[in-house]
């Protein structure tokens, strides 16, 4: 009787899944592939690759579209132009991004590497999903300049495009999401997890640190991991790190929130490649990793929502900004940070422009 | 025996399984539509784009150069209180007063029976807001204008009602334009709140009673007042706030636009 049941239970479920079978179309067209790869090293992703896994057509529309300059108004900024890959995907040299005409805009340029981890994008996390992020420099009157509407149009009455949607997508139809998703793919396997801190980490050959480096990365996680967490050393959140306010007087994160309690808070950058990504902060103020930790050590200021782990008690009572350092302190952090760079990253050809 | 059993136990199990998956596909009672349709006025006027120029609560003239805005989420309300919810994922709209077939549509697929009223959201619902792309197409492609920049690209999120236009009361050095666009759909940010202007209305049908039934087709007339948009809760000025977008003040605004539409007639077709 038990063995009936389960039989029964077991025909039952088959039936579910043939009459299933029958009421959808089976349309295979593009098998994924081992594109996006997760190092043994990190975390969980957070983007939902399920509902978007990269495809080798998909990662190739991906690609055309980032190098191409038809996605702003006039043809003469693609994506590359403030992520070029030599520097982690930044703006080299420029503390704030320059865009069309010559505009420049206010904010630095963050590195795009490793965004199947990031949550809440750009410096104050206006925009909530990966696949969101082109329409902003898109639309951005000093970047692009250019209406995503107008983008597609374009890319519709191309040579080049129907055919590569077709190959990725199943047939030649063009629009918002699928434009914006194939952008995503090729994003998403813009992986870097191969620095010599990660070979290190994962006892691989090659995986070596020095005595400085070694101590470098103990005073790192001692001094620097409340916010640059984990294995993508950053906790993801927004913080205020006491710079200085001046020139745009940048609210960061309050302009998307309206919420007080954000006024002056940026995201926590990663520091995957930070040798290449200078120069730093939101707008780019400081040009050498020794300017930055020069800050932390003597000049965060005691500005509004100035974050907590910035502001340290002694066993005297008083508040010490900022973050103890000596300056050999200083140099070792420098050091272990370099060995974040990931030069197979830097110059795989899979992300490099033909 | 045994056997025949078996096979009795895999037609009925292959029955129940095309049954359940094709669900959707099987009529089981009698199901209608309903179409809406949004009437854009200024008080007792028509509106009329650029051309006319009106007056607001506050004795300010101006002239509506663009007026659209987002309603979704469909309830039918019963005699009896009872309600039936539509789907949501098919029901989005974009009213634009600029594209009149904007302006009707028809919602499809509600049970057959008495409703004396409907209730909807103005604006995208925070799950639709925080959705993935895919589940975003037509009037939501954030991507896809057919609804020109109804879409905050730096602040992910969808205006829900965009009032622009030109007003003397507006700075010169504005040109004497003035613009809302309101939206905000509350959150999204690690569980901190952040302005919500969702906004919900319920308009009763004034005592009348559409009817749907596979024959029957009513039609709703609506009537949507760019003046209650000036004046509800809070009285609007254009001379002190002639450009409002995302910030503390717009929920005001949203406060005042839950007051605009209205039930004006309805047809039985």
């Amino acid at each position: 009787m038990n063995m009936r049941m389960n039989l029964k239970r077991g025909l039952g479920g088959a039936g579910l899944v043939l009459g299933l079978m029958a009421c959808h179309s089976t349309d295979q067209e593009a098998q994924p592939e081992q594109l996006f790869q997760q190092p043994a090293n990190f975390p969980q992703p957070i983007y939902a690759l399920d509902q978007n896994r990269p495809t080798v057509a998909g990662v190739a529309l991906g690609k055309a579209l980032f190098y191409d300059g038809i996605l702003s108004r006039d043809g003469s900024i693609s994506c590359a132009e403030c992520h070029n890959q030599a520097y982690a995907f930044t703006h080299h040299q420029h503390d704030v991004s320059h865009g069309i005409d010559n505009q420049v805009g206010t904010r630095n340029a963050l590195p795009i590497q490793n965004l199947a981890w990031a949550s809440d994008f750009f410096w104050d996390g206006g925009v909530h999903s990966l696949d969101l992020v082109p329409i902003a420099p898109i639309e951005n009157p000093v970047e692009m300049d250019e209406k995503t509407t107008n983008v597609i149009s374009k890319l519709r009455a191309s040579a080049r495009y129907p055919s590569l949607f077709k190959a990725a997508f199943g047939s030649d139809e063009i629009n918002g999401p699928r434009f914006l998703q194939a952008l995503s793919q090729f994003m998403l396997t813009m992986v870097s997890g191969n620095s010599r801190y990660d070979k290190w980490v994962r006892k691989e050959p090659g995986g070596t640190l020095t005595d400085d480096e070694q101590a470098g990365l103990t005073a790192f996680r001692t001094k620097c991991s409340g916010c640059h967490t984990g294995e993508l050393f950053t906790d993801n959140r927004f913080r205020n790190n006491g710079l200085f306010i001046q020139g745009s007087k940048d609210e960061g994160r309050a302009h998307v929130t309206e919420l007080p309690e954000d006024r002056y808070t940026f995201k926590v950058p990663s520091l995957r490649n930070v040798e290449k990504t200078l120069p730093y902060m939101h707008d780019g103020r400081f040009y050498s990793l020794e300017a930055v930790l020069d800050h932390y050590a003597e000049n965060v200021q005691r500005t509004e929502n100035l974050d907590p782990l910035l502001m340290q008690t002694d066993k005297s009572g008083q508040v010490r900004l900022g973050i103890a350092l000596t300056a050999d302190e200083k140099r070792q952090i420098i050091a272990f940070l370099k060995t974040l760079t990931d030069d197979q990253f830097l110059r795989d050809p899979r992300f490099a422009v033909q | 025996m045994r056997s025949r059993l078996l096979l009795l136990f895999i037609l009925v199990s292959l029955g129940v399984g095309a049954f359940l998956a094709c669900q959707n596909e099987v009529g089981t009672a009698e199901t209608g539509s309903l179409t809406l349709r949004f009437d854009n006025v200024v008080g007792n006027q028509d509106l009329a784009l650029g051309t006319v120029t009106y007056q607001n609560a506050a004795g300010e003239p101006f002239t509506v150069t663009k007026f659209n805005y987002f309603v979704s989420n469909f309830r039918l309300i019963k005699a009896d209180g009872t309600d039936y919810v539509l789907p949501q994922a098919n029901n989005y709209f974009l009213i634009q007063e600029d594209k009149p077939a904007s302006q009707s549509f028809t919602l499809t697929g509600i049970p057959g029976g008495m409703y004396t009223g409907i209730s909807f959201l103005i604006g995208v619902d925070s799950l639709r807001s925080l959705a993935d792309i895919s589940q975003r197409t037509g009037v939501l492609d954030p991507g896809l204008g057919t609804h020109e920049a109804m879409y905050w690209e730096w602040n992910s999120g969808y205006i829900f009602l965009k009032l622009e236009g030109t007003s003397a009361a507006a700075p010169a050095s504005q040109n004497n334009l003035f613009f809302y666009h309101i939206g905000g759909f509350g959150g999204g940010y690690n569980g901190k709140k952040t302005i919500n202007n969702l906004r919900t209305v319920t308009i009763p049908f004034n005592g009348n009673t559409a009817q749907i039934a596979a024959s029957n087709k009513p039609r709703i007339n609506l009537i949507a007042d760019v003046l209650n948009v000036f004046n509800g809760s809070t009285t609007l000025r254009i001379a002190q706030h002639s450009s409002v977008m995302f910030e503390d003040y717009s929920t005001n605004i949203a406060n005042n636009y839950t007051g605009m539409i209205r039930y004006k007639d309805m047809q039985n077709q």
